[in-house]
């Protein structure tokens, strides 16, 4: 995976298959102590202890289209190569959480990529799901959810392709200006 | 344009957007709406599924296509990432492969707008990876 949004992409799907209600993406950026910490927590079903610790090999995987799941192995090698970790906690029948962490200034740790883009697909994608999403700076935090959305523009918004291309530029707009407090957020 | 940045915004993009869509039956029938699922597991990701499908949310809420868009796990078919399934109301569906910004345009235009099928179909009894 080329971007941090396209592993948000792929993991967020584990969630999913684990019949998640709720699935909450943390971003958070610290320059001063020079972390990228990624944080995706579900409330789906979890894993028993045995399945959590082979959850990174790739040659395991939960699901019976395929032999093989990449998708974690590929964050932790991500996060290990930018002299980070990735950890997995799950509790069965309370649900996962996976948090990766980069060394911000690494030279290999991916770019944040299209953050905002992924976080609207997803929305759009699992409207019976609670997405949220959190971005944490030096500028603060910024939070979207689709309970938000449902809330504000009703049922059928979360599905509606317009809602859906703007929402990518509202979250994108929010996270620039958080961003922007400290200059140099750019570069990344 | 002014920049949209909070969800009243929002609001208002969508009364102006329902008001140039009246025709769109949304909602009332889902049945009767183009389905279209990305295939976005970890193969489809990396192939570029997510280009693929911010195409299609684009394009089909462009053209004023009403349309179901969502992401589905993977089908087995890791070597034709990214593939596509469309379900036009009342067929069976169809299940695309390799498709890139060119093919997704064709499968819009001649496949969804026309029912004609386009290149690229995985065909259902295909075999899969296993």
């Amino acid at each position: 995976m080329k971007e941090i949004a396209l592993h948000i992409m792929d993991i967020t799907q584990n969630s999913v298959r684990a019949d998640a209600s709720e699935i909450t993406v943390t971003l958070n950026e610290s320059i001063a102590a020079d972390t990228l910490t990624l944080t995706i927590a579900d409330n789906g079903r979890g894993m028993e202890p045995d399945a959590c610790i082979r959850a990174s090999d790739p040659w395991f995987t939960s699901r019976k289209t395929r032999k093989v799941g990449m998708g974690l192995p590929l964050l932790q090698m991500n996060a290990r190569i930018s002299g980070g970790e990735m950890n997995i906690e799950s509790v069965p029948g309370t649900g996962t959480t996976v948090i990766a962490t980069f060394r911000y200034s690494h030279l290999d740790r991916p770019p944040l990529g299209d953050v905002s883009g992924t976080i609207a697909l997803l929305i759009l994608s699992y409207p019976g799901i609670n997405i949220v999403y959190n971005h944490l700076c030096e500028g603060g935090r910024w939070s979207i959810s689709s309970g938000q959305i449902r809330e504000e523009l009703g049922e059928d918004a979360l599905t509606d392709l317009t809602i859906v291309r703007s929402l990518k530029e509202i979250i994108s707009q929010n996270v620039a200006e958080l961003r922007n407090y400290q200059p140099g957020y750019d570069k990344y | 344009m002014e920049k949209i940045k909070s969800l009243a915004d929002l609001r208002k993009i969508r009364e102006e957007a329902r008001e140039k869509l009246d025709l769109r039956v949304k909602g009332d029938n889902p049945e009767g709406l183009v389905q279209v699922k990305v295939a976005m597991a970890t193969c489809g990701i990396a192939s570029g599924a997510k280009p693929i499908m911010e195409f299609f949310v684009e394009e089909l809420d462009k053209r004023g296509i009403a349309a179901v868009v969502t992401q589905t796990g993977c089908m087995g078919y890791c070597y034709a990432e990214p593939t596509v399934e469309v379900q036009l109301p009342g067929r069976e569906p169809v299940v695309y492969g390799f498709v890139d910004r060119k093919r997704a345009d064709e499968i819009i235009e001649k496949y969804i707008k026309n029912g004609e099928l386009v290149e690229g179909i995985i065909p259902v009894n295909y075999e899969k990876i296993d």
